[in-house]
């Protein structure tokens, strides 16, 4: 287990780019194939391909559970509490046209932040099922 | 270039669909779970290119990154819990098999009636379709129609995937986490939970028998 130098070293190089690919389709889902979903299971991958090498206890580091537990309800409720905003703003649940006075940057900023949302949710829920596999084998 | 395109296109999609149909046939035989989760995984790849094919790239990746990466994970670490070793299955196989063929043969039946792929008067593609196109175009939404659909023209189905997911997430935490979090009364129901997954076990088995 010590002694897996290559998969280290290798694992170290591929960890900052596929973070790097994550933010890529999911700030670029607008003009390319991907969005929330895919970004949120890239990043979740990132973390488990991090504990599988260096050990759990390294990447609960990195991601503690506390934070990646709160993560799962937060993006449902950045996702839901947009459709709220919108409703305040004037227009129906979800009608992203309230949020600037042009009406494609509006949808365009509506796009992004219900993307965050599924992206913390979906990314915080990989790595929460994880978390949870990896303890009960532990005990 | 009109000519060979299609062409090509049919040969990767025949060599991808019988390799597809080799790892099949594979995972039904194959007795050790270990084996049956890589080859899960080698299948999930295999899914992920035939959807690059079809140009369907995200679901592409989600394939990818969900039935090839995450999935063969925790599938892995489910068998580090239970075994690798699938328990011989002494009940007939008549019943099953009879179900499955009858089951295969109405698909197989049923894609008879489906309009050809791509075909531009087929239901899917004249009934909202044209409308999400149009509207795409003409207040200049994102290039890219298929985030506008998910994220804005159906930004209510999103927002219930997006439960589903937060459902399934607090469901396997309180499945696997809820025991021993509430200290003693946890072992009891640590207990319980053994027989479940020995069920699992033989479920996983009858599913790929």
């Amino acid at each position: 287990m010590r002694l897996d130098l290559i998969l280290r070293v290798g694992a170290k190089l591929i960890l900052p780019f596929i973070l790097l690919f994550a933010l890529y389709v999911q700030f670029h889902g607008d003009y390319g194939p991907g969005g929330g979903f895919q970004a949120g299971v890239i990043a979740a991958g990132m973390v488990i391909l991090y504990a599988l090498i260096f050990g759990v206890r390294a990447a609960k580091h990195i991601a503690p559970p506390s934070v990646v537990e709160m993560m799962v309800p937060l993006g449902v409720l950045i996702f839901s509490g947009t459709g709220v905003v919108s409703i305040l703003l004037g227009y129906n649940y979800l009608d992203y046209t309230g949020f600037h006075y042009d009406f494609l940057h509006a949808h365009e900023w509506g796009i992004l932040i219900v993307e965050l949302g599924v992206l913390v949710t979906v990314s915080s829920t990989m790595i929460v099922m994880f978390y949870a596999f990896v303890e009960r084998g532990r005990r | 270039m009109t000519d060979t395109a299609p062409n090509a296109e049919a040969f990767v999609m025949a060599v991808l669909l019988t390799l597809l149909a080799a790892i099949t046939i594979a995972i039904v035989r194959q007795r050790n779970m270990f084996g049956v989760v890589i080859l899960a995984g080698i299948y999930s790849f295999l899914m992920a290119a035939v959807m690059m094919a079809l140009d369907a790239v995200d679901v592409a990746m989600t394939e990818a990154s969900v039935g090839a990466g995450v999935s063969t994970v925790l599938l892995l670490a489910t068998l580090h819990l239970t075994g690798s070793m699938e328990y011989p299955q002494n009940r007939s196989v008549a019943i099953p098999a009879f179900v499955t063929i009858v089951v295969g043969a109405m698909l197989i039946w049923g894609t008879s009636g489906l309009p050809e792929y791509g075909a531009a008067d087929s239901p899917m593609n004249t009934h909202v379709a044209p409308t999400y196109i149009e509207y795409s175009k003409n207040y200049e939404m994102p290039p890219n129609i298929v985030t506008a659909v998910l994220a804005d023209f159906r930004a209510f189905d999103t927002l219930g995937e997006t439960a589903v997911v937060f459902t399934a997430g607090i469901g396997v935490l309180m499945l696997l986490q809820g025991g021993w979090r509430t200290g003693s009364s946890g072992r009891r129901e640590e207990e319980d939970d053994d027989p479940e997954a020995a069920d699992d076990d033989n479920n996983a088995g009858g599913t790929s028998a």
